[in-house]
């Protein structure tokens, strides 16, 4: 911090005064300097923030306000007389009460219970079929992409192999994944051709999810791996030594020197895999097409939009909230650090 | 300190003016833009899915050589069928005029249609009278032709000669063979009943040849009947007691064809390309022991669901003269022969199928046009999404026995009405 | 002779024996770690490439083979690629990966320089705020992706960029920009940034101080971000397949448009092949950036 007020000072030669190398003199003169100082910071903060909002604003909150607002209309009914559709109206919260409540369009504009095989009897079912996911998937990749990297930190022979290997699933598109595993998984796939079985892995419920599970962890966890790896490769080596010298354990040094020091970077990739996973769409859309208990919230958003954009908008807008609840709770709960780190100061001010 | 906090005004701001931008295109109506630009000609773009056989291009190469002043852009989309309606309603909703002349999945017709998007083509002077009946209905909402049919495809029933030697016509006389299969070791029959679009043909066809319907004449659903009961039963019962086998529930059109192809499948409901594989490819197994025959009714031919393709106009064209000139183009008999003879695709004009010249080169015309006499379109609805997935939970629900018939038609029933009453 | 080849006990045996011990139990141990990451080693690469090979297999398969399941090379043949390849079935796939190839680098450009600012900004320096803008950008990965669609092509649409490059470009960022900003701003809060204020001593500008001492420690985050970032828009489907034309068509969007001969039968060893293709570039580059990784790491050794 002094040696920031320092540098200043030293690019604003008007101001002789503050060149004294120690502020305490002068308590005054101290908090305009820190009121100058963050004034300076915030402008640069603007300055350099303002290309990523901006990015932002166009792509993601332009189109979030649009649904938002679209959420609040009733989608096109039919004209008996002209068979066309005509606009929907105001619709208050009847499109999210629609969802949580699971009331569809009854006879002369009543609500009645959804019934199956409407997408409203599904918004619940969905809404745990994606928390599985994410719990399940989230679970796995991070475990094994901590493995995963803490062997490929170590020094070997063939390491250069085993990055590449690592690389190979998650640089497949998903597309082309998804249709990989879809024909892997088929009841003539060769799944069941090499272990001579005959399960139909996407006829039921079980085997169908785990089917999309072991797909996505096969996938995703480069992606944690490489994660964590970069977090473990910013950690010091002579930690290590020092800690091995004291007669610390391999299990005692992953406790007390990995584990806390790689924390930041494992929690910014769990965040965002988080985030994805409850997201998901492309393995269980082209895997199973949402039968048999694999049907997940982005899975019935795109469904609605052919059926109708405001009550899709209305269900986006409702992810977006549930969403936003677990990434609220892990930042402030389970201290993602990146956010809680980056701002202790703003709370402290 | 306060600046970030102007970043986000500006970017609130801006966000705003898009939104009042996208609202002033987002929201208007296809009445004004039918009547307009009807008799202008210029350039044009056909916009169509993925064209597997490789037919379009010379045909539109047919017709940029005899109009070099209204010239055709062939727009090529994906092969999957979701995908190019996304993409169509996109660009609708966005009223590019740029999409001129469209092929239209016969299932959306009506949901285009009803959101005002397809130029009525009642006045464009297209003769309907020499087309098979069903395609044309499949054209046509609220008694207005709306598209016009170009291709058309129906389900044929293939079946092994060497096993079977006369087909079976009914549903029973099918099931009554089944032991035959048996003996064999292999499986008996299967369709489409993946939870997928495939499944609302399958259960469709089978609510049709019972005498059942989904939607009635007036536009509601009418699946509370003993006759569609009946139908859906068929199915339930025969996977059941194993004459559909249990793996057909993650059969697609490919996992049956495959199955079939391979000697394990006695029966298979499919499309008539399983012809144009099964009888040349290296893998299969039935070259020479490949029949073919209508899809098994309660007395006689059941009745197929229809697929195939309409050529629609958009309403927001400026090029309307040119984009019908077009479309009667295609579904010219010229154009329809070229159709048939080098990309395989159904015609959809009836003499066609009794073209001696034709028979020889596509010998699965006969049965198709059988077939798609009988046919029946899948529900011409402007909500056929959600018709259709309301056919597919219920019906996969009910043949995998998770429901019984009865609840998946009552079910089916009133989903079906929630969807026509938001 | 058999007596002379036990050793014969000599002076001094039982000091040398106990080092000796000492040191077989340690090489013991350490020969059993080596063996135990070689066997992590290979069960991680069979697991990662199994399925990959099975994609290769595929792509290496007559069509008319396509669900044979013999779990090795049979029918091998090369129509997958060409048919990847063939403009002749309107498969443009060659001008499809040079597309990817500009759009994923670009958007990884970009995204890393607005990120690296933003970070730099979130993690040195102190100004309101802070707490709003990281949750907007956290924000933006919260919405389903699918809803975005139909907005962006309204605006896309209205400014006459359906087809541009930038139509694809600018949304791609915006997928990457939250988790490079939050990637780099948490390692960028474990900098030792003494360092910077010492060459700032040493008479850098804060610019040079930064790029000179900081960024080369900062390597093995920049880079792992940039290769995530590269992946993640060369992966990227929604928005390519509606915002694109067949001019600025990405890989994805090509391999979703593959056809097989027939209406409904579907293109698999065509599309294993083309994920074939796709793949061999990407590993290739990325074991460059890794290079540069440790080139990084020993840099920040150096310091």
């Amino acid at each position: 911090m002094s040696t920031e007020t320092r540098a200043r000072s030293a690019e604003d030669p008007n101001n002789p005064k503050s060149t004294g190398r120690s502020p305490k003199s002068n308590k005054a003169l101290k908090e305009v300097g820190e009121d100058r100082r963050a004034a300076t910071q915030g402008r640069w903060a603007t300055i350099l923030i303002a290309p990523a909002i901006i990015i932002l604003g166009i792509v993601i909150v332009y189109p979030v306000i649009n649904a938002i607002i679209m959420s609040f209309q009733a989608d096109a009914g039919l004209d008996p007389e002209t068979g066309l559709f005509t606009e929907g109206g105001f619709a208050g919260f009847s499109n999210y009460t629609g969802w949580l409540l699971q009331q569809c369009g009854g006879p002369n504009g009543t609500t009645v219970a959804c019934s199956p095989g409407t997408l409203g009897a599904q918004f619940w079912e969905a809404f745990g079929t994606t928390f599985y996911f994410t719990i399940v998937t989230v679970a796995l990749e991070t475990v094994i992409g901590f493995w995963m990297a803490l062997i490929m930190s170590r020094a070997f022979r063939g390491r250069s192999l085993l990055r590449a290997s690592v690389l190979v699933p998650w640089a497949i598109p998903t597309a082309v994944t998804a249709k990989l595993w879809f024909f892997i998984f088929a009841f003539q796939g060769v799944i069941n051709a090499v272990f001579n079985t005959d399960v139909l892995w996407t006829g039921s419920e079980g085997p169908a999810r785990w089917a999309i599970i072991i797909a996505d962890v096969w996938k995703t966890t480069p992606f944690m791996a490489l994660l964590i790896l970069a977090g473990l490769q910013i950690i010091p080596g002579d930690v290590y030594e020092a800690a091995k010298m004291d007669g610390a354990s391999t299990w005692q040094r992953f406790r007390h020197i990995t584990l806390p020091l790689v924390r930041p970077a494992l929690m910014v990739a769990i965040l965002f895999r988080v985030l994805d996973a409850l997201r998901m769409y492309d393995l269980p859309q082209i895997m199973t097409g949402g039968a048999n208990g694999t049907t997940t919230l982005s899975i019935l958003v795109v469904e609605q939009i052919r059926q109708g954009f405001n009550a899709a908008a209305a269900l986006s807008t409702i992810t977006f909230l549930i969403i936003f609840i677990v990434a609220f709770i892990f930042v402030r709960f389970l201290g993602a650090n990146a956010v809680d780190a980056a701002t202790t100061s703003t709370r402290a001010g | 300190m306060k600046l970030p906090m102007k970043v986000m005004s500006v970017a609130a701001v801006a966000a705003v003016v898009a939104s009042l931008a996208a609202c002033s295109t987002g929201a208007g109506s296809g009445a004004d833009a039918a009547t307009a630009n009807l008799d202008a000609r210029g350039p044009i773009t056909y916009v169509q899915g993925k064209d597997n056989s490789g037919i379009v291009n010379p045909l539109v190469e047919k017709w940029n050589a005899d109009h070099p002043d209204e010239r055709v852009t062939f727009k090529e989309l994906t092969d999957e069928a979701d995908q190019q309606h996304d993409d169509m309603v996109q660009n609708l909703q966005a009223q590019n005029k740029d999409y001129d002349v469209m092929s239209v999945d016969l299932v959306w017709t009506a949901e285009f249609a009803a959101k005002g998007w397809l130029q009525p083509l009642d006045d464009a002077g297209i003769d309907t009278s020499g087309m098979l009946q069903s395609t044309v209905d499949s054209g046509t909402y609220n008694d207005i032709l709306y598209a016009a049919p170009v291709t058309s495809d129906g389900g044929i029933l293939y079946y092994r000669t060497d096993l079977v030697p006369e087909p079976p016509t009914t549903w029973d006389e099918m099931m009554a063979m089944c032991p035959i299969a048996a003996q064999n070791g292999i499986a008996c029959y299967a369709g489409q009943f993946a939870k997928y679009e495939g499944l609302t043909v399958n259960a469709t066809e089978a609510i049709n040849s019972a005498g059942g319907t989904v939607i009635d004449d007036e536009g509601n659903p009418a699946l509370e009947t003993d006759a569609a009961e009946q139908g859906l039963q068929n199915l339930a019962d025969a996977y059941a007691n194993g004459n559909i086998p249990a793996e057909a529930i993650t059969y697609t059109e490919e996992e049956g064809r495959i199955a079939f192809q391979g000697g394990k499948l006695m029966f298979l409901r499919n499309w008539p390309y399983v012809y144009n594989l099964a009888s040349t490819e290296g893998s299969s197994a039935v070259k020479d022991v490949l029949g073919m025959a209508a899809l098994p009714g309660t007395d006689g031919p059941g009745a197929s669901s229809l697929g195939g393709h309409n050529a629609a106009i958009s309403v927001y064209s400026d090029t309307k003269a040119t984009a019908i000139d077009f479309v009667k183009f295609l579904t010219s008999e010229e154009n329809q022969r070229f159709y048939a003879t080098q990309g395989s695709l159904a015609p959809t004009l009836s003499a066609l199928y009794d073209d001696e010249a034709l028979i020889s080169e596509l010998p699965y015309l006969p049965v198709l046009k059988t077939s798609i006499e009988n046919a029946v379109p899948r529900p011409v609805t402007p909500f056929y999404p959600a018709v259709t997935n309301a056919i597919q939970d219920n019906a996969y629900a009910a043949i995998k026995g998770e429901k019984t018939v009865t609840e998946a038609m009552t079910d089916m029933q009133n989903s079906i009405e929630s969807a026509g009453s938001q | 002779m058999t007596t002379t080849t036990s050793p014969a006990p000599a002076p001094g045996t039982d000091l040398h024996a106990v080092t000796a011990a000492a040191r077989a139990k340690g090489r013991n141990r350490e020969r059993w770690a080596s063996a135990r990451t070689y066997i992590s080693a290979v069960v991680i690469i069979v697991w990662c490439l199994l399925p990959a090979y099975w994609m290769v297999v595929t792509a290496f398969r007559e069509v008319a083979f396509t669900y044979d399941p013999t779990p090795w090379f049979t029918h091998v043949s090369l129509e997958n690629f060409e048919t990847a390849f063939s403009t002749e079935r309107g498969n443009r796939f060659g001008q499809a990966l040079l597309n990817s190839f500009i759009i994923s680098s670009v958007t990884t450009v970009i995204a890393l320089l607005i990120g690296v600012f933003a970070a730099y900004a979130l993690a040195r320096l102190n100004f309101r705020g802070k707490f709003l803008i990281l949750g907007v950008v956290l924000g933006a990965s919260m919405f389903p992706g699918v809803a975005l669609v139909t907005p962006l092509f309204q605006l896309f649409t209205n400014l006459s960029w359906i087809g541009t490059y930038q139509a694809l470009i600018i949304p791609n960022i915006s997928f990457v920009l939250p988790l490079t900003i939050y990637t780099l701003t948490s390692f960028f809060r474990e900098m030792p940034w003494e360092l910077e204020e010492a060459a700032r001593i040493d008479g850098c500008t804060q610019g040079q101080a930064f790029r000179k001492v900081i960024m080369p420690l900062a390597a093995p985050a920049v880079f792992t971000t940039a290769i995530l970032a590269f992946i993640s828009a060369w992966n990227e489907f929604l928005i390519a397949s509606q915002l694109s034309n067949s001019a600025t068509q990405t890989v994805t969007v090509a391999i979703a448009s593959f056809a097989g001969s027939q209406p409904q039968e579907e293109p698999y060893t065509a599309v294993m092949a083309a994920g074939t293709i796709v793949v061999v570039p990407l590993v290739i580059l990325v074991l460059i950036f890794q290079r540069k990784i440790v080139a990084g790491l020993t840099a920040g050794a150096v310091k």
